[in-house]
């Protein structure tokens, strides 16, 4: 019960001189959401790849449900692993019923269950509607949905997506980020593979940052920011221009928080926060105010400028090398 | 078993779908219906030629279109799915690399099959009852057991192809060539190295160089039973150094079996 769904140990993935993924040590729990970020070419779909067992590791250990996703025995737990890749385009000529049950009978479904299958799920993502048209007449949000209903047959444990959202409209995305929140409290894991997109921070347990096949954090977005100790944005607006002016000749500790480009905005570590906003709520002249931790994206672009930072000299003649391995 | 039959359909279906099995069938029909009752005029004789001639300018037609059909269909199967990323997708699957290329092969080697069937199949029926002669079916029927075997034969060889290479236009590039070199050039080389060479090669030497080409031994085995007058070039010299029938069409068989053998050993180490 207690044992990880997925578990990686210093797995790595090399391709001749060509390092895909470096000494990968991770695991994922029943019920947890993971989001996997970075650039194309940063090591996620290898990682996807490897935990799904189409490639094998060159280095290290992973295991899905307690077995080596690449051997034999773990063959009846692809059942219970559900995959959507990033860019398919299914077979144009057949219908989307037609795919559907394809892969529902792939999955070990017998005829009549694998159609019945297909049809509930078309109904799940939404285009019952156009379940007798061939796929080459769909729109991508709808390949992008049927993509997702394949990747939901036979009501998995571990999902794996990439770019699950991309070309789906806002309301798709909400859908599919409710079925998100469902498959999750059924239990289910989900590894969400992703350039970093505005919403899905409410949908993540942890998230991992790779770049160029190296891990540069994990954590809960809460960690993040905190190992990032990235400074809290804060916009009061005063009643009058001059009431900013003595309330920082008030408080001289608040000068240095001031940004320099705009004169309204104040830069607070994390942990100055509750005490500059007591600060601020106590003062008569303040008209209203705005709060804003860092978000996921400006905690990724920290880290992203870290690693480059680090690795600036190395970086130019990695960038040459290093030609994308899928994204 | 279950999984590679579920391919299988899917490919036979496809088959159908794009109306592959349809005009093949139709094809070989036309083809041998054709043959068999103006084949004759040729020679200065109207109506049905006879048994041989017809089955020896099948042969001969088959030869080239056979090949060229089987390559045609299949030479997309893996790298066109991997094109569109479906051939990754199915691997996560509980699908094994070798269970996908049998149901591929058998769904659309039953296409190649069925067609040929059907196709040669009708002029086999129309000449029985033209003629009533009872030796017209087993001779269409070695004709067209064979002529299934080429197929599957370059069936497995296209999946060759469609699994060595990265792009769908390479792999077509690669199937024109290779239908080239099996049909066309490895008997102007065989003629060449016979006229050209002196005490170059044995009758039996011949033999066994035309076991390297599936589509020869398919004109072996339809050629050796007829009057050599039907005959001519490399293939003459051949067929007096005659191998059995049987021997033959194992050879055929082999050539299904040893390449398919192959493509799995190949899409083993295939890297997604």
């Amino acid at each position: 019960m207690n044992s990880p769904i997925v578990s990686l140990h210093e797995a790595g993935k090399s391709y001749g001189n060509l390092v895909a993924l470096q000494s990968m040590t991770m695991s994922l729990n029943e019920g947890e959401v993971l989001g996997l970020f970075g650039h194309n070419g940063a090591g996620k779909t290898t990682m996807m790849k490897l935990i799904l067992g189409v490639i094998s590791p060159t280095a290290g250990k992973v295991e899905v449900m307690g077995m080596a996703p690449d051997s034999k025995e773990a063959w009846h737990c692809r059942t219970k692993v559900g995959y959507l890749p990033e860019n398919v385009s299914f077979y144009e000529q057949l219908t989307g019923l037609e795919v559907l049950t394809y892969f529902s009978k792939l999955k070990g479904f017998s005829g009549g269950k694998a159609k019945k299958q297909a049809i509930d799920l078309l109904e799940q993502v939404g285009i019952t509607y156009a379940m007798k048209r061939q796929v080459k007449t769909y729109s991508k949000g709808m390949r992008q949905r049927l993509g997702l209903a394949q990747a939901f047959i036979g009501k998995p444990k571990l999902l794996l997506l990439d770019e699950p959202t991309v070309g789906l409209d806002p309301i798709a995305t909400r859908d599919f980020y409710k079925t998100v929140d469902q498959l999750k409290s059924s239990g289910s894991s989900v590894i969400l593979c992703s350039h970093v997109l505005p919403g899905v921070e409410q949908h993540i347990d942890r998230a991992m940052i790779l770049s160029s096949g190296k891990l540069l954090a994990m954590g809960s977005l809460n960690e993040l920011r905190q190992q990032a100790a990235l400074p809290v944005v804060i916009k009061p607006a005063f009643l009058n221009e001059e009431s900013l002016n003595t309330f920082v000749a008030q408080n001289s500790r608040l000068k240095g928080f001031l940004t320099r480009q705009c004169q309204q905005t104040l830069m607070v570590p994390e942990h100055e926060k509750l005490s500059v906003l007591k600060q601020l709520l106590a003062f008569e002249g303040l008209n209203d105010i705005q709060v804003e931790s860092a978000n996921l994206e400006q905690v990724y672009q920290h880290f992203l400028a870290l690693h480059e930072k680090h690795h600036g000299n190395s970086h130019e003649q990695q960038a040459k090398q290093n030609k994308p391995i899928g994204t | 078993m279950n999984q590679i039959l579920t391919v299988a359909n899917k490919e036979f279906h496809d088959g159908l779908r794009n109306r592959w099995l349809l005009s093949i069938t139709l094809i070989f029909a036309l083809l041998s219906i054709g043959l068999t009752y103006f084949g004759a005029a040729v020679s200065g004789v109207e109506g049905v030629a006879s048994l041989s001639t017809t089955v020896a300018s099948l042969a001969s037609l088959a030869v080239f279109l056979i090949p060229l059909i089987a390559l045609l269909l299949s030479y997309d199967s893996f790298v066109g799915e991997q094109e569109s990323g479906t051939l990754l997708l199915l691997l996560t699957y509980p699908l094994s690399k070798s269970q996908l290329l049998l149901g591929k092969f058998i769904g659309q080697g039953g296409i190649i099959a069925l067609a040929t069937l059907l196709g040669f199949g009708s002029s086999a029926v129309l000449l029985y009852f033209q003629l009533g002669n009872s030796e017209i079916i087993s001779a269409f029927g070695l004709f067209i057991v064979s002529a299934i075997l080429l197929g599957l034969s370059f069936t497995v060889i296209s999946y060759l192809i469609s699994l060595s290479v990265s792009e769908k236009s390479k792999a077509a590039g690669f199937a024109l060539i290779t239908w080239f070199l099996f049909a066309l050039a490895f008997d102007l080389a065989l003629l060449a190295l016979l006229v050209g060479v002196e005490e170059g090669v044995t009758q039996q030497g011949l033999t066994q160089l035309m076991m390297l080409n599936p589509a020869d031994i398919f004109r072996l085995v339809n050629l050796a039973g007829l009057d050599s007058s039907d005959v001519n070039g490399a293939l003459a010299v051949a067929i007096n150094a005659s191998l059995s029938q049987t021997q033959l069409i194992l050879a055929l068989v082999a050539w299904v079996v040893l390449p398919l053998l192959l493509a799995i050993f190949i899409f083993r180490r295939k890297k997604l």
